[in-house]
């Protein structure tokens, strides 16, 4: 052995630090055994060795465990985890919604799992297939005429529509410095602008909580190379000016990149390409259910108008005189290359499981529901939170911190206290037009029931704070693996590795 | 603090000759939050008035700390590169950011004195 | 529709409470005609579960899988025997369907196996710090490469002609949009530029391969200290992450970054993604560095807990001023691979890895004794350069007509006459003798 477990708290009462199911778990560098492995591989046959002299010298590093205790390993830290599968988990902005099973099982199927990206075409005519279907319901469900599939995720997706909108004008010689990005923006809109090179001007919001169409106007101009807007906005609202928004970024030369991550909201019942969209990517993750797995892999595919499609990233599929074909090299307009092989397809064949099996019926549901769930979770609350905007909502409910004034509670603190009831919180302090913001989206896989349960629970803590109970809020969570963390000790001072000597300092 | 003069941005100066001691103010710390890293700028660097001197990063936040006087850096505040929590606890003194060679000493004219900041403060309410 | 709980009823009792008469009333901010009022046409509508299976089932079914045949291909993404026990606990709900850990209480599992995987990925590449994971290993390039123009000040970037050429692409790519400049040397098959040549008061970094996109293994140390020496900064990247369990890592070669394509281990070749990028730099560039990253600290109770960490220099602080735009790491794909790692540890991956250039040195030997075949390395990991006597897509095609999924033309990423007869084979723990003898005897009669 070279470390034992590290000391452990006794706070929980018990000699192990457990508590109950609740356990305790070192670093696997912590488990180490040298020589022992979860592994058992054949032999190394006789052979040359041809390694110019590089063998490595020293050790990695890496501890051993034994497959038993790898297997425990993880199952104890999944423990640790709130999850969709557990309940409700209504992060505003982030689509938490139920991933079916069926997508799993189609992304392992042999004959997809198991494909290399750089096969002979003629022996993956099922794969580009399934990528051209899957683009056949992206570009009829947003009512535009092309997608690029390659893009790895939601801010990749926008990276690549801003790519594709600054190549189209570079080819008319129309070069432009200037995005109009609302403040109500998620950051990744203004970090990718910027990314390129683009200045990024901000448009405020109106009282409605929408895009200000005046001060929006105001701002146009020649050198203005488009908008970058979310519809429906992150305060969870359509943008009713969206056409004339349109037409005005048009009329000035520019183009219009609608960040799509509230897609979910509209699909099936509104296309964005009648919306004056000349960009949008898409995260399938968010309104076609690939699972978000702790932070990702995403895939942001993003759809295009006739006027940008030639400008599209490479490679994409056609349908060639002997079946579906891939062009890897165009020599022609498109402004390049992405990433690495031909996109994320195994998040393309989740999003095509889950896509099939509700149809264009089923999707119209699927929005209908969760702008439903939405509202009713607004309705339902009204009384007890504040409301951040008049009117209904779209797929999430926007509420400010106004009825916790004078609580001595914040938005933190409510959190935090709802995690001890079994809930995952809302998204915290987003928008950022919003003092406080609490952003819910319930999405339409959640039940009435459920929701009434959820909306018991929030108006009770409501009810406490406002009961003047703020030092339970401070407190709070009190029932969890780990309670509140240092997150200033852990900028101040960073450990972002296990080092011996470092961890056992700070355990003790 | 006879001396302290305060811009909008809340960035204080205190002169002596020709030198000038900048930091942020114990309004802007209290905003900020727990302060945990401050990017210095690299000494000799031109700065102008105005334009970004340092970046003070807070857990939830980054804000610029604009140059409150245009000329040259002569001098940083290291110590905070380990203690980075002295701008918390000493604003305007330890927790110090730079120190400029002034350029034009007629930019100090528009910046406020105490008095003044504390009333400029107490309208942002 | 299975998926979706509420039933009719519900739907009339929840639309009382909103006090709207119909859920289409809830869209009457969408502009006039903007809002459809049936299902689209032209689409099928909703399917049970087995008619799923059986629609896309029947696309796989046109597929030849590389389970199914005898397979050489390489070039950046390499099929490798997955452990039974990844694929199981990436399949946890607590794992698969969670969310960024933005709140650490309910997440010390992800944020914990985090904190694993980045020192496991510092350990590897002989880095100090790691971040919790990018797209791929050619994102993951770009996004070192904007890193040293960062840090350096400067805007112009030498790329090897030995890196993949995906990854050359995409630097490219963000160079002339994003406004730095690509010195991209000649392809580089035998193993032998010299880059030190390029170097001078404008270069912000060096990027090169290890082993190389033609498999060639290089000690980059007097690189390093050239690159030092003018200022700029080491790139090194890994296509095949295995090699790092037999080979010296960059971090001792005198890289600055270290980029790596993280795939080989617990993640299925799957057509190209997603993968996992992994990016490891010095301690002292630490705040410069792009992506996510965990850290350790305490709870209230004085506990060990772990948070994400620097976020400042994030796009959703930071917004315009963002080290990067990113805002997802790939993290089911890095929990696969730090689950596999786990289960390998120090023996199994030095074993692993032993087996895989074992393998792929015997099946050099044997491919050189075919007539119209030229093995253009002397040194090699599991992957390696053949020049063939014919076009080698059209050789690639022929020997796909007998089942073999005998390489990557280097022609299918660089197309012309130059590389046109570069044929790469890899081969892996998984290759067996039978499958080796298939292709030399199917090499034979295609080449002869």
């Amino acid at each position: 052995m070279t470390t034992s477990n590290p000391p452990i708290n006794t706070s929980a009462g018990t000699i192990s630090g457990n508590r109950g199911l609740q356990l305790e778990e070192p670093l696997i560098f912590e488990m180490d055994v040298p020589g022992r492995s979860g592994v058992d591989l054949p032999d190394v046959p006789k052979h040359k060795e041809r390694l110019a002299g590089m063998k490595r010298k020293g050790a990695v590093g890496l501890p051993g465990l034994a497959e038993s205790q790898v297997v425990r390993h993880y199952t104890k830290l999944s423990q640790k985890n709130y999850a969709i599968d557990m309940s409700v988990y209504p992060l505003g902005s982030c689509t938490m919604k139920h991933n079916p099973r069926i997508n799993e099982k189609i992304a392992r199927l042999p004959g997809i799992a198991d494909l290399h990206p750089m096969q002979p075409v003629s022996t993956v005519q099922g794969a580009l297939e399934l990528i051209d279907t899957l683009a056949h319901w992206l570009k009829t469900l947003t009512g535009m005429p092309a997608v690029a599939m390659s893009p790895a995720a939601g801010a990749h997706g926008e990276l690549c529509g801003m790519l594709t909108i600054r190549a189209a004008q570079l080819a008319k010689g129309d070069a432009r410095k200037r995005i109009l990005v609302p403040e109500s923006a998620h950051g990744t809109n203004p970090a990718t602008a910027a990314s390129i090179g683009y200045e990024v001007d901000p448009v405020p919001a109106d009282e409605r909580g929408r895009v200000d169409l005046a001060a929006f106007k105001a701002k146009l101009g020649p050198d203005v190379a488009g908008t970058m807007i979310t519809n429906p906005n992150t305060c969870g609202l359509f943008e009713n000016d969206i056409i004339d928004i349109a037409d005005a970024v048009h009329g000035a030369g520019g183009y219009f990149y609608c960040d799509g991550a509230n897609f979910n909201a509209i699909v099936g019942r509104v296309r964005p390409g009648d919306l004056g969209v000349d960009a949008m990517h898409i995260n399938l993750h968010k309104t076609f259910s690939t699972p978000h797995g702790g932070g990702g892999p995403g895939s942001g595919p993003v759809v295009l108008s006739e006027a940008l499609a030639p400008y599209a990233p490479l490679p994409y599929v056609v349908h060639g005189a002997n079946g579906f074909d891939l062009v890897e090299h165009d020599g022609g307009k498109s402004f390049g290359r992405l990433k690495g092989f031909h996109g994320q397809m195994g998040m393309f064949s989740r999003a095509l499981s889950y896509i099939l099996s509700h149809g264009a019926d089923g999707l119209r549901q699927v929005s209908g529901d969760a702008v439903l769930n939405a509202n009713y979770l607004q309705a339902s609350l009204r009384s007890d939170l504040s409301v951040a905007f008049p009117g209904t909502c779209m797929h999430e409910a926007l509420f400010n911190d106004d009825f916790l004034e004078g609580t001595g509670v914040t938005t933190l603190d409510f959190a935090k206290a709802m995690i001890d009831e079994g809930y995952h919180p809302m998204t915290m302090y987003f928008p950022l037009v919003v003092h406080g913001a609490l952003l819910m989206e319930p999405t339409e896989t959640e039940s009435k029931d459920g929701l009434d349960r959820y909306i018991e629970v929030v108006q009770g803590l409501a009810r406490r704070a406002k009961a003047g109970d703020a030092a339970y809020f401070h407190g709070a969570p009190y029932h969890t693996p780990r309670r509140r963390l240092d997150e200033t000790l852990a900028a101040r001072q960073p450990i972002l590795r296990w080092k011996p000597e470092e961890t056992k300092k700070a355990a003790e | 603090m006879s001396g302290i003069r305060f811009s909008k941005d809340h960035e204080w100066v205190k002169v002596d000759g020709d030198i000038a001691t900048v930091g942020i103010s114990p309004y802007a710390q209290d905003q900020l939050g727990d302060v945990v890293f401050v990017d210095l700028p690299a000494i000799g660097k031109k700065i102008e008035k105005g334009k970004e001197l340092a970046v003070v990063e807070s857990v939830k936040a980054a804000s610029e700390v604009y140059a409150p006087v245009s000329g040259e850096v002569v001098e940083v505040n290291a110590a905070l590169g380990d203690a980075p929590g002295t701008v918390n606890e000493d604003a305007l003194g330890k927790g110090w950011f730079a120190k400029v060679k002034i350029a034009n000493k007629a930019e100090l004219d528009g910046l406020m004195d105490e008095a003044a900041y504390k009333t400029f403060c107490e309208g942002l309410h | 529709m299975r998926f979706l709980p509420l039933t009719e009823p519900d739907r009339k009792a929840m639309l009382a409470k909103v006090g709207a008469p119909s859920v289409e009333s809830l869209y009457a901010d969408v502009p006039n005609g903007a809002l459809l009022t049936a299902p689209i046409t032209g689409l099928s509508n909703h399917m049970p579960e087995m008619e799923v299976e059986r629609f896309i089932g029947a696309m796989a079914q046109k597929n030849i899988g590389t389970n199914a045949a005898p397979s050489f291909l390489g070039a950046g993404a390499y099929r490798h025997h997955i452990p039974a026990a990844v694929d199981h606990l990436i399949q946890r709900g607590e794992f698969l369907t969670s969310y960024t850990p933005y709140q650490p209480e309910v997440a010390q599992g992800t944020l914990q196996y985090l904190f694993e995987f980045q020192t496991q990925v510092a350990l590897l590449t002989g880095m100090d710090v790691a971040n919790a994971s990018m797209y791929d290993g050619a994102t993951a390039t770009t996004e070192a490469v904007a890193m040293a123009n960062r840090i350096t000040r400067r805007k112009k970037a030498v790329i090897s002609g030995g890196l993949h050429p995906h990854y050359r692409e995409v630097v490219e790519t963000h160079g002339r949009h994003t406004g730095f400049e690509t010195v991209s040397a000649p392809l580089d098959a035998a193993g032998k530029e010299d880059l030190a040549k390029h170097l001078g008061p404008d270069v912000s970094c060096v990027v090169v391969q290890n082993p190389s996109f033609f498999g060639h293994i290089h000690d980059f140390t007097k690189l390093a200290e050239a690159v030092h020496a003018a200022g700029a900064l080491l790139i090194v990247a890994v296509t095949e992450v295995v090699s790092l369990g037999l080979l010296t890592p960059p971090g001792e070669m005198g890289a600055d970054i270290v980029v790596a394509e993280g795939q080989s281990i617990g993640n299925p070749l799957g057509f190209g993604g997603p993968y996992v990028g992994l990016f490891a730099v010095r301690e002292k560039f630490v705040r410069q560095m792009p992506g996510r990253v965990t850290g350790q600290t305490t709870d209230v109770d004085g506990r060990r807990g772990w948070v994400l960490t620097l976020s400042t220099r994030e796009q959703h602080i930071r917004r315009e001023k963002a080290t990067s735009n990113i805002c997802t790491n790939s993290g089911l794909c890095a929990l696969a691979f730090t689950i596999h790692m786990t289960l390998l540890g120090e023996a199994g991956l030095n074993q692993l890895a032993a087996l895989n250039h074992a393998t792929a040195s015997n099946l050099a030997d044997r491919l050189a004794t075919v007539p119209g075949v030229k093995l253009l390395n002397e040194s090699f990991f599991n992957e390696f350069t053949l020049e063939l006597s014919k076009p080698a897509i059209g050789v690639v095609e022929a020997l796909a007509k007998k089942r073999i999924l005998g390489g990557v033309p280097v022609a299918r990423l660089v197309p012309g006459k130059e590389a046109e007869k570069l044929l790469l084979i890899a081969a892996t723990e998984l290759t067996t003798e039978a499958e080796m003898a298939a292709l030399v005897a199917g090499l034979k009669e295609v080449l002869a």
